[in-house]
């Protein structure tokens, strides 16, 4: 055998394999760089591979995505966006009213997304009524981790309400633990908030003044309360919190130097890391108060040129939402399948409490998005809450000065 | 031709360097001032708002805290390292022994960058394991330095990471002025029974003029362009208690998606340089024109 037949034959196999005359291509901009997140974007790499595809790879690590950002800001307006990019919530609408997000309405119809996604998460995909972006995942952000040990040592339940919290914290604290592990960044503060305003006002009242931004609702007696309940979080946590991150507060409840953290379900990956085992070394449960609030991830598809890229966009639109994705993706990096028809059994116990109570929350109205992961509000407002939330946890401001701030910094970013 | 080429060839070598600063720092000067009064957010858009971002920009709490700490800091910074800076080169000034070694440990700090400064000074100041856990484990368990968690400190924090960064560059600035003081008239002084802080304070200190200056300069802008000390010493916190302008604007620019805002804020900081090298300039030129 020559190598001239060689080459035709490989030829041969491609055409065969490959009915379509365009190759996929697809650059892809993320910043899941880190151990479990790196790995889950290997494995769509890898299908997007087997499907015949060219994956270019474009991981822009730091700042939560704001490198990422700033990357893209400087790709899109030299007009040569990447094929998809990590992006969440209102971020998708603003980038479409910047007319450079593409339409992958026939992939979605195509695999009957609609029947497959939840409404309301579906809505955060829809740009102007037709398919812009696909989602990954949903977190759930307003969890509450507990060290079983340390709870059952104390006679503690985990908390239902705001009052039973304060309850078991009082007792903690006078047994010498720390109740509450938090770290002071400002979006840590804004986390906390966010499920104490879903605890004490409900979830009507968490639409209102979260989502809609109405200044009733900012500036009521509620709100007032919340802020109250910050201030006596505030006594719950050590003093040494300021600027530490999120892990290292649920490396404190791993070893039983703090009894709870509240933080989304990625802090169930650091548990699991470490080998920690759920119900019998740590708890999981919603904070208190009902309600249910997401954080969904996504990938947008923005407006390129050129046959093969735009095959690219389709094939990996419809791999990210396919099961076999949804699936591995997600117990790599400790969400649920934004799909209801992927199969749990893979997953743990704190997932299977995740994807029921999104479907009983969603039946209920109160399946939220979350603000303080910009699924709620744009950058400029959700920035000026965010301001407010963190000035009176650090400093002795009253809640009343608070909620008038909180009103005007709303206003004024509107 | 010779003579021709003579005058000209400088320009020429000099041009390309020439258009480059015209563009890239005057042009995009031009193009800041532009965005600061459009109503740009994600994008630059180009459509002429008037002065609202300025408006906005100064009704922000965040941004008086921002420019607040910017005044603590600044004053605080150029004056404790310009007067440690003089006090440490006039002792390294009395002909000791290693004066060169000496001299080496105190400039070094300014040969790291300001990222490991405020990193190494954030494990220092930390309540937790730094030196307040340090004295605690010697004994005093009443000792506290929390200055870095309370929200009224932390700006101090800041200032004594910076001014032990610059106060041995500020000291090498110092000590080269000294040197260059005539030596003649010291000697003159000496001889006529004249005490040392004398000599000091009435005839090296006031000669050294220009060097006051040229410190000045420098520590100011470094004071006001002051970001990565910010963010690696306290991040900005506790909230945004330690915010300086430049953390605003880049905050503004780069998670809030807030181009307009943060271009006015690049602009009034950009004033506030302004106010103080202009003056500088002026004085400088007319003493060259006399």
């Amino acid at each position: 055998m020559t190598a001239r037949s060689v080459l035709a034959a490989s030829a041969a196999v491609t055409c065969l394999a490959l009915p379509a005359l365009a190759e996929p291509q697809a650059e892809v901009l993320h910043w899941w760089t880190s151990g479990g997140e790196a790995k889950s974007v290997a494995v769509l790499q890898e299908e997007f591979a087997e499907r015949g595809g060219t994956w270019t790879d474009m991981p822009v690590a730091g700042g939560g995505g704001d490198a990422a950002m700033t990357a893209l800001r400087a790709r899109v307006l030299s007009g040569n966006a990447p094929t998809a990019v990590q992006l969440k919530g209102p971020a998708i609408q603003e980038w479409y009213e910047e007319g450079v997000l593409a339409d992958i309405s026939s992939v979605a119809e195509a695999q009957g997304w609609a029947d497959v996604l939840p409404d309301q998460l579906a809505a955060h995909m829809k740009c102007d009524g037709s398919w812009c972006a696909a989602p990954v995942n949903v977190h759930r952000i307003n969890w509450i981790w507990g060290n079983k040990e340390i709870l059952d040592a104390n006679g503690i339940e985990m908390p239902t309400t705001w009052e039973e919290f304060n309850a078991a914290a009082e007792k903690l604290q006078a047994a010498g633990i720390t109740p509450l592990a938090h770290g002071g960044q400002a979006w840590q503060d804004a986390t906390v908030f966010e499920t104490v305003v879903l605890g004490l006002g409900g979830a009507e009242f968490f639409q209102s003044a979260l989502v809609d931004l109405d200044p009733e609702a900012l500036g009521s007696d509620t709100m007032v309360q919340v802020f109250d309940e910050m201030r006596t979080l505030r006594g719950y946590v050590d003093d040494n919190f300021s600027g530490r991150d999120w892990n290292l507060a649920t490396a404190m409840v791993m070893n039983g130097e703090a009894a709870f953290q509240i933080m989304g379900d990625w802090a169930k990956g650091e548990f699991l890391a470490a080998g920690k085992v759920p119900g019998e070394d740590f708890t999981c449960s919603p904070t208190p108060g009902e309600g249910y609030l997401y954080n969904v991830d996504s990938f947008a598809m923005f407006e390129v040129e050129g046959e093969d890229k735009r095959a690219g966009q389709e094939l990996l639109a419809e791999l990210i939402v396919g099961p076999s994705f949804q699936e591995t993706f997600n117990l790599n990096k400790g969400s649920i399948p934004v799909r209801s028809d992927v199969s749990l059994e893979a997953f743990d116990m704190c997932a299977h409490i995740s994807a029921e109570d999104m479907a009983a929350d969603s039946e209920n109205g109160s399946l939220l998005p979350s603000y303080a992961h910009g699924m709620a509000l744009r950058g400029e407002p959700a920035g000026a809450i965010t301001d407010v939330v963190t000035a009176h946890f650090n400093s002795e401001m009253s809640s009343e000065e608070a909620v008038e701030m909180l009103v005007n910094a709303v206003a004024a970013a509107q | 031709m010779t003579k021709w080429l003579e005058t000209q060839v400088p320009k020429l070598v000099l041009a390309p360097s020439f258009v480059a600063i015209l563009v890239f720092v005057y042009g995009f000067i031009g193009w800041t001032a532009w965005v600061s009064l459009t109503r740009s957010k994600l994008m630059p858009r180009y459509d002429f708002d008037g002065f609202g971002q300025y408006a906005k920009l100064f009704s922000t709490p965040r941004w008086d805290t921002a420019i607040t700490n910017l005044g603590i800091y600044g004053v605080l910074f150029i004056a404790i390292s310009m007067a440690l800076g003089l006090l440490l080169a006039i002792l390294l000034d009395q002909q000791i022994r290693v004066e060169g070694a000496i001299r080496t440990i105190y400039l070094y700090p300014m040969a790291l960058s300001m990222i490991v400064t405020g990193t190494a000074w954030k494990w220092i100041l930390n309540p937790g394991l730094g030196l307040e856990a340090m004295v605690r484990g010697w004994g005093f368990e009443d000792f506290t330095f929390n200055w870095l968690v309370d929200p009224n400190m932390a700006i101090y924090t800041i200032v004594l990471a910076g001014v032990w960064q610059a106060a041995g560059f500020v000291m090498a600035l110092f000590l080269a002025g000294l040197r260059s003081v005539d030596g003649e008239i010291i000697k003159a002084a000496q001889v006529d029974g004249i005490p040392h802080w004398r000599i000091y304070t009435a005839i090296i200190i006031p000669s050294m003029a220009p060097v006051f200056l040229s410190a000045f300069i420098v520590l100011a802008h470094l004071a006001i362009k002051s970001f990565d000390l910010v963010i690696a010493l306290t991040g900005g916190g506790p909230g945004y208690a330690t915010d300086l302008p430049a953390t605003y604007m880049y905050a503004m620019a780069f998670s809030r998606g807030n181009l307009g805002q943060a271009a006015s804020s690049a602009m009034v900081m950009m004033a506030v340089v302004f106010a103080i090298v202009v003056p500088y300039l002026y004085s400088e030129l007319r003493a060259k024109n006399d």
